[in-house]
């Protein structure tokens, strides 16, 4: 054997080691110099290169103890640690800690931003004008800065900046350019929607610019869920900070309400978008991500509750009871069976073969359909009956919207199950589909108050 | 002869901190060292000993430091810290307490045990 080849075998042997979570790369170095010196040792003795390679390997063990032995050792290293501010990779730990500095300052702007308002006396939480000012327009004092984020990390052109200052701009100029009525469904729809269209423009930050690549927008779909995740978190969090500081202050005799309800509320909603934003950027690769863990445990549980919803429904002959409200319950729902569709897809290799949990999900998909169908045939009956408005409006075109989605993903995936098509178009469908919610978000923001005459 | 793996646990951390109380060395050569010491009856999978090394070193018994080796790699040498001398005085202390306590009991059960110089 000569010396080419055994450096080949000490480096399978490192990548073999290197693979183990709980051993790290200076380990590794450390065990190596063993290895050379135990190689070098017994080549002295007689042995040819080969051989001494096999028993220095034998002698330190095998794999499976050794990385056992350091896990003991290092227990710590089999959690996978959010370490802000690595040290030792200097390059990574000062790019890190600046995006922390550019985050936090945004985030404070955000929060300041969102108090703005009221220097002109749009007081949060007085009188009606002032509220219904902020329902249109919170968003607004937000997103931007997100946007801003985004675009400064990804570096984004001057010419892709007017891509995305033109949507703020526009969603400025209807939510306050339009004469909206006092209390108008028209312009709580808008508001409503207004966030959704908002969030895809940050998307085209996010991507910088590249929207029309699938991989781009499959990577914005996966940031989406993570930031929901980490803003629940944050929110759980922060419900325990305000809670703490009523008990503390009311403990000495210090009403704290108007502090808590006008400025840590209120300033950490909006800041806590781009701090969470910003976690997600950073933990990106270094921890599991969390929605595609969520749709593990959920998917059977949906998948049963549907299932025994429609044995229920055929079992007692009971139709759809048809409520008000109810169709935006059944919209919801597929919000919510898609959403699991949708983190499962962005998580699985696309090459593996079907397994039983593809078989599930297409099971959830195939009964959320059933549903949505037996409900919509109760609805629109009623529609008929009392005519339309720009809520029945609004929701029957988000459940079309989401029906056409969930169908044609059950078509392509029972075509990749029965063999006869591949995962990656499933995939494509659903990032292809991206736009047609930013335009039905923006139709429902600028059309809708339009056609119904600002009702 | 094999020495059970309770007892061999049990006595590589006041082995490898004598060893290093002879002064600085590294993995590699500790083991050697154990070799030399037990005449080749002491086996240490040679693996397990970096683990019990970064132990030592979390504990401030030892302190680490990356040199380099004779042909020139990186090495990773430890020497023994004013913490870990003192473990070791503790150490020798329990271990001398053990083995007259045997001493004692081989004697007296007049087992083959060695005469007394």
């Amino acid at each position: 054997m000569n010396e080419g080849s055994l450096e080949e075998r000490i480096g399978e042997w490192r990548n073999f080691l290197r693979r183990r979570q709980a051993v790290h790369g200076v380990d590794v170095d450390e065990l190596e110099d063993h290895l050379r010196g135990q190689v070098a040792d017994l080549s002295e003795a007689g042995l040819d290169d080969d051989e001494a390679f096999l028993v220095a390997v034998k002698r330190l063990g095998d794999l499976d103890s050794l990385s056992g032995e350091f896990a003991h050792e290092y227990s710590e290293r089999l959690w996978k640690q959010l370490v802000l501010s690595p040290n030792g990779a200097d390059d990574a730990a000062s790019s890190a800690s600046r995006d922390g500095i550019v985050a936090i300052l945004l985030a404070v702007a955000a929060g300041a931003a969102i108090k703005i308002p009221e220097l002109f006396g749009q007081h949060l939480g007085g009188a009606e004008p002032a509220t219904s000012f902020y329902v249109r327009n919170v968003f607004l004092f937000v997103l931007p800065f997100l946007a801003g984020f985004f675009a400064w990390k990804r570096n984004l052109p001057p010419s892709n900046l007017l891509w995305l200052g033109a949507p703020f701009l526009t969603a400025a100029l209807v939510m306050n350019g339009l004469p909206f009525q006092a209390n108008s469904h028209t312009e709580l729809l808008s508001a409503l929607h207004l966030p959704i269209a908002l969030w895809l423009t940050v998307g085209f930050a996010y991507v910088g610019g590249r929207w029309l690549q699938h991989e781009a927008r499959m990577n914005f779909v996966r940031f989406s869920g993570e930031w929901f995740i980490y803003y629940v978190l944050i929110a759980l969090g922060g419900g325990v900070l305000i809670g703490f500081t009523v008990f503390l202050f009311q403990a000495i005799g210090v009403d704290p309400e108007v502090w808590v309800g006008e400025w840590m509320v209120p300033c950490g909603t909006a800041g806590a978008v781009l701090v969470g934003a910003w976690l997600v950027e950073s933990k990106q690769s270094v921890i599991e991500n969390m929605a595609p863990v969520l749709t593990i445990v959920f998917t059977p549980l949906f998948a049963i509750l549907l299932l025994f919803f429609v044995g229920t429904m055929i079992w007692t002959g009971n139709a759809i009871d048809i409520e008000r409200e109810v169709l935006i319950g059944f919209d919801l729902l597929l919000v919510v069976v898609l959403g699991l569709l949708l983190y499962s897809i962005s998580a699985r290799d696309p090459v593996t073969p079907p397994g039983f949990f593809d078989r599930l999900r297409l099971a959830l998909v195939v009964c959320a359909l059933l549903v949505d169908v037996l409900a919509l045939w109760a609805i629109s009956a009623r529609i008929m009956e009392f005519g339309i408005s720009p809520n029945k409006v609004a929701a029957l075109g988000e459940n079309m919207i989401l029906l056409v989605n969930l169908g044609w993903s059950a078509v392509l995936y029972t075509r990749f199950l029965a063999g006869r098509g591949s995962f990656h178009a499933l995939e494509r469908w659903q990032t292809g589909y991206v736009p047609v919610y930013f335009v039905w978000a923006w139709i429902v923001v600028a059309v809708f108050p339009i056609l119904f005459g600002f009702r | 002869m094999d020495i059970g793996k309770d007892l061999v646990a049990a006595s590589a951390t006041p082995i490898v901190l004598a060893i290093l109380s002879e002064g600085e060395s590294y993995g590699y050569a500790i083991i050697k060292r154990v070799g030399e010491l037990s005449r080749g009856e002491l086996q240490w999978t040679d693996g397990m000993l970096y683990p019990l090394l970064h132990r030592l070193e979390r504990r401030s018994y030892v302190e680490a430091v990356w040199g380099k080796s004779e042909t020139g790699r990186r090495r990773k040498y430890y020497r023994l810290t004013t913490a870990g001398i003192e473990q070791l005085a503790s150490q020798r202390r329990q271990w001398q307490i053990v083995d007259s306590a045997m001493r004692g009991i081989w004697f007296t059960a007049g087992d083959a045990a060695p005469q007394p110089g």
